[in-house]
């Protein structure tokens, strides 16, 4: 699960202020494996020019992906910690990267694929959240299937706007201010067909308010699909204890458990390192504290049992006691 | 349905190719249920040769095997079914069965992509099976352009089975198919359902575990991820379709098989290994489940001593429940003897 490929930048584009889209082909410049439509690649992003540790970081797939000569990304430029900002650097990173540089990636991976059962497609997308929508459209145009797209976006700031234009026609709407999304989605989400699926990506709070209209309006939570990506930074949680292999570890408040072991010298197969891929799973022995699971891939059944948790964003929290102690097992 | 005309007893002559490449299905000592699954594509040494690196096997039964295939159909049109959400599944099923097949045998299959896809449109593929005399072209997406559904078409061209495999609401639905040489189940009965629900009666795997995790891993596949496992059980003649629908026709011989002679028996009764694929498909998202079923007769089996020795000890430590849903209940015993009894004499 953790096997790279390389790619070279093949273009760049900044033609939207703070979004730069990305043309990576392979070196060899043949076909690229095809992927299924809102899958992403995992970028590594390495250490170093502010950037503490190495970073791998998603971006969704907005090309052809069908036997694709190039893989397509569009990054928006987030400020990091050493300009006042809050993100890893890795976005600035990519903004960096000029034509010939290389770059490694997982093959793409599959996290938000359109439902086949589905008799009509609704993507809502804001913002950057727009990129794995495009690439939905994209097949559903190619498929005959019945779809429709709008797209909120900050008046000139609007990436992919001529692509999906041509590319959908009139399937597509563009909206430029929150009012008028809540005003036309109040209207699209009360009137579709049995059997239509919605597809949101965007912002944290853009997409909780497209979900919480949804539920008003009685769709039911498996017609719905969040693209999690978008998610905002997680808070940097209280500290707490480890006992691995008869050793005892202290992991600090913004550190996370996975840190914490790698840095103690243990290797944990991890991949995304933000909650989603399931590659860093830890058991958990008897005796630990509660578990405070963040991550978005264990299922409820899975942290009622209690005996597991994804080392990447999830911690301890303090018993009756007041100690906060997990014993793992690697 | 009427049955199919019963095989002739004398079976033919296993081609040397069919033993060198027979794979094994016994690496331990005793066998249970496990999560048996392993990277695709491995190559594995046997005392009689290997097999393995491909996950569209091409070998010297293929005519033949493609022929029973068609007659099945032709018979049993519901050895084929795709549910209507699951077309976009079977184009992907196609391609990736003709670029399998195409490093499998460069020399024989060649895919190729004539233009490329832009905006949303259809790219124009060119396919050549030398050893079926085709050179087609079609447009991908375009039934027009195909001969047959897709699925179909390329299922006369592979000797797998093959169950799509749709997933969503985290559950994993058998939605399309083709299998004409099911082992002891109906294609026909289980489409549509569940991956769990398909695999309902068979004992032990649910208190185990071993579905569910099965389940959990065939989920995170990722696009083109391709894993591979091995299953078996005895087959009486080379008799490619014992599916639950022929049964009149197949049934009678496990009964039968313990009053022919030696002889008889050894010829008769075979190591049926199924290599079963998982691939995650790249445009749908579907899971192609490929069974590949190999038949090897005990007489050739005991020609290779570490493979004698091994599925004498497997068939006869086999617990009674497994011996039971395998069908082979009524015949393990005399299995095993006859296995012990070719063992060379000191």
């Amino acid at each position: 699960m953790n096997a790279r490929i390389e790619l070279v930048v093949a273009a760049v584009d900044d033609a939207v202020p703070g979004i730069r889209s990305l043309t990576l082909a392979a070196p060899d410049g043949g076909r690229l494996p095809s992927f299924t439509p809102g899958s992403h690649l995992v970028l590594d992003v390495p250490a170093g020019e502010g950037r503490p540790r190495r970073a791998a970081n998603a971006y969704s797939l907005t090309g052809e992906s069908i036997d694709p000569r190039h893989y397509a990304i569009s990054v928006l430029r987030c400020a990091p910690v050493a300009e006042g900002g809050t993100a890893g650097g890795g976005s600035a990173w990519v903004h960096e990267l000029v034509i010939g540089d290389r770059v490694t990636a997982t093959p793409p991976r599959s996290a938000f694929a359109p439902v086949h059962l589905a008799t009509r497609h609704l993507l809502v997308g804001a913002g950057i959240g727009i990129t794995p929508l495009l690439s939905h459209l994209r097949s559903h145009v190619r498929w005959g299937r019945e779809a429709e797209l709008v797209y909120l976006f900050r008046d000139g700031h609007g990436a992919h706007v001529d692509e999906l234009k041509e590319l959908g026609g009139d399937r597509v709407t563009f909206l430029a201010d929150r009012a008028g999304l809540a005003e036309d989605l109040v209207v699209r989400l009360a009137d579709q067909p049995l059997g239509t699926h919605l597809y949101t990506c965007g912002p944290a709070g853009f997409m909780d308010a497209v979900v919480d209209l949804a539920t008003e309006l009685g769709w039911p939570s498996s017609r719905v699909h969040l693209e999690p990506f978008g998610v905002a930074a997680l808070d940097p949680g209280d500290p707490f204890t480890v006992g691995v292999a008869g050793e005892v570890l202290e992991v600090p408040s913004g550190t996370s458990l996975l840190e914490a072991l790698e840095d103690a010298g243990h290797v944990v197969p991890n991949l995304c390192r933000q909650g989603v891929c399931g590659e860093c799973r830890v058991d958990v022995a008897p005796g630990s504290s509660p578990l405070l699971h963040r991550d978005l891939f264990l299922d409820e059944e899975t942290r009622g049992a209690g005996d597991c948790l994804m080392a990447c964003v999830s911690r301890a929290v303090p018993a009756a006691d007041g100690r906060a102690h997990l014993e793992v097992t690697l | 349905m009427t049955p199919p005309p019963t095989l002739s007893p004398a079976a033919p002559t296993t081609a040397p190719d069919l033993v060198a490449g027979f794979p094994f299905p016994f690496p331990n000592p005793t066998y249970r249920y496990t999560t048996n699954v392993e990277p695709a594509r491995g190559v594995v040494t046997t005392p009689a040769g290997q097999w393995g690196a491909a996950v569209v096997d091409v070998d010297s039964a293929y005519g033949e095997e493609l022929a029973e295939r068609a007659a099945i159909l032709e018979r049993d049109p519901s050895r084929h079914a795709v549910l209507p959400h699951m077309d976009v599944a079977c184009w992907d099923a196609m391609l990736c069965l003709m670029r399998e097949l195409a490093l499998a045998r460069p020399d024989a299959f060649t895919l190729e992509v004539l233009d490329d896809l832009e905006g949303g449109s259809r790219a124009a593929y060119r396919w050549r099976n030398d050893l079926l005399g085709i050179d087609h072209t079609f447009v991908l997406g375009d039934a027009s352009t195909l001969p047959d559904e897709p699925l179909r078409w390329i299922t006369a061209q592979v000797q797998e089975d093959v169950v799509l495999l749709d997933e969503r609401d985290g559950v994993l639905w058998g939605d399309a198919g083709v299998v004409t040489f099911a082992a002891d189940w109906s294609f026909g009965f289980d489409v549509g359902m569940s991956f769990l629900e398909i695999h309902g009666p068979v004992p032990r795997i649910h208190s185990e575990g071993v579905i569910t995790r099965a389940h959990e891993f065939i989920k995170r596949l990722q696009p083109n991820e391709t894993y591979r496992r091995t299953n078996w059980t005895l087959t009486v003649h080379r008799r490619l379709d014992v599916s639950t629908e022929t049964y009149p026709a197949w049934g009678p011989d496990r009964p039968m098989v313990l009053t022919v002679d030696d002889e008889t028996f050894g010829r008769l009764v075979h190591l049926r290994t199924e290599v079963q694929h998982l691939v995650r498909l790249p445009e749908s998202g579907a899971v192609m489940f490929l069974i590949r079923s190999y038949l090897l007769p005990f007489d050739e089996l005991a020609r290779v001593e570490e493979w004698r020795e091994r599925a004498a000890a497997v068939i006869a430590e086999l617990p009674e429940d497994m011996a039971d849903y395998k069908g082979i209940a009524t015949y393990r015993d005399r299995a095993a003897a006859w296995l012990r009894a070719q063992a060379p004499t000191p």
